[in-house]
């Protein structure tokens, strides 16, 4: 009975007169919260389209709850989500500290900015923009993993030392960075977007190393992820400051977020994913398309 | 005496970054179920207002906790899990500090600087 419920409940919200879900128990939506974000993070680590990505627009279409708390909420499971599968990925040796660390310099700045922006930009501006990002992620995990790499020296890659080598089934595959400053700057904007909309943009992030630096698709992925904590950590405490980090909201979000994708990385080694991410990607879009609407006509 | 390796400080973060994540997902979890034995009233999420003042700052937080207030002790998870990438940050200026590499100490001091400066941005 979970989802015709909240929506009968939904549209008892879309009343202006009405508080929308002000009628129901702390414990009754907590658990439907919780339950939406373990199926969320389930999703999100099984298809490695993130889990934190669809968090916010669920909030708001489906519980009416305000952005700004969803926000909060959803970026809170982001650094989770990225801190636990660092942790794994760790071991892999693939994320490279050196290209993570000079890029968190890009990535932290940007999210405050985010973070500075989302009490100045309209919820309508913030929905329309989110519509957006969803669009994109969707769109970007269909794109071919070809590997870009390349291992000529770059002049300014050698003297930050943005180079490093990994394991393939060939023996030590060496890469050098490219387009250093291209890629900082496209992480800037990963960082604003994270900021700005409480998610991880992995999408983009990975978008700056693979395609603008040139790094091999693994170490792009698995750096992109170990930045996420990072640059999450600088737009939350701005977020905490400013109240939008409500601890009710999001309690049951990162637990949920936090046991569903341990869940969904268990799973991972055994299930074939493709049809599952055509049709994760599928709701992603929906839920893109709606924020955008939504933000449009104002219902955001 | 061998020197320290970039694997060798990943796999230290690693088993940080797990430790760090654990021990604020049991806090929030303790304070969740305080919340729910306390809480029958749901607070409504579909306007903003912004959460309660001693919910915003790093001392608010604390004092609620030692006054047993439910929705701080969450607070007090979530503000654990935010101080694992910092704690992460940390250790990375200590590690490059290890291998001698100025450049990247200085690089993850000045992610540090931007990181202790949002967090700082309640308590002013």
């Amino acid at each position: 009975m979970g989802i015709p419920y909240i929506l009968e409940r939904g549209q008892v919200g879309a009343n202006p007169k009405s508080r929308g879900l002000g009628s129901m128990h702390a414990a009754e939506f907590s658990a439907l919260v919780f339950g939406t974000s373990l199926l969320a993070g389930f999703l999100g680590s099984l298809t490695g389209l993130g889990g934190g990505v669809v968090i916010v627009p669920v909030l708001v279409l489906l519980f009416k709850v305000d952005i700004r708390y969803a926000i909060g909420a959803s970026l809170v499971s982001v650094i989770a989500t990225s801190s636990g599968a660092a942790a794994a990925y760790v071991r892999e040796g693939l994320s490279n500290i050196r290209i993570g660390m000079f890029l968190e310099v890009a990535t932290t700045l940007g999210a405050l900015l985010g973070a500075y922006l989302t009490a100045k930009v309209s919820p309508h501006w913030i929905a329309i923009i989110f519509g957006l990002a969803l669009l994109y992620s969707a769109f970007a995990s269909f794109r071919k993993q070809a590997d870009h790499a390349v291992n000529s020296p770059n002049a300014l890659a050698e003297r930050l030392e943005l180079r490093g080598s990994y394991p393939t089934s060939s023996g030590e595959q060496r890469y050098s960075a490219q387009h250093v400053p291209l890629g900082f700057g496209i992480m800037f904007g990963a960082g604003t977007l994270s900021g700005l909309l409480g998610i991880g943009s992995g999408a983009v992030k990975v978008l700056a190393m693979d395609q603008a630096m040139k790094l091999p698709f693994k170490v792009s992925t698995t750096t992109s992820n170990f930045m996420i904590g990072v640059t999450a950590a600088a737009s939350a405490g701005i977020y905490l400051a400013r109240g939008y980090i409500d601890s009710g909201l999001a309690m049951p979000v990162m637990l949920g977020v936090i046991g569903g994708s341990m869940i969904g990385s268990q799973v991972l080694m055994k299930a074939n994913v493709a049809t599952l991410k055509m049709l994760f990607a599928v709701v992603i879009v929906a839920l893109g398309a709606e924020m955008i609407y939504s933000g449009l006509t104002g219902r955001i | 005496m061998p020197s320290f390796t970039d694997k060798e400080m990943e796999i230290e973060i690693g088993l940080m970054l797990r430790i760090g994540v654990s021990v604020s997902a049991f806090v929030v979890f303790v304070g969740g179920i305080l919340y729910l034995i306390r809480e029958r009233m749901l607070p409504d999420y579909a306007h903003f207002h912004a959460t309660a003042d001693h919910l915003r700052t790093i001392n608010g937080v604390l004092h609620g906790v030692a006054r047993c207030d439910a929705a701080s002790v969450i607070q007090l998870g979530i503000l654990l899990l935010i101080a694992t990438p910092v704690a992460r940050v940390i250790f990375c200026v200590v590690g490059f500090a290890r291998q001698r590499d100025r450049l990247y100490v200085a690089v993850s001091s000045v992610v540090l600087a931007i990181l202790i400066y949002s967090l700082m941005s309640g308590n002013r």
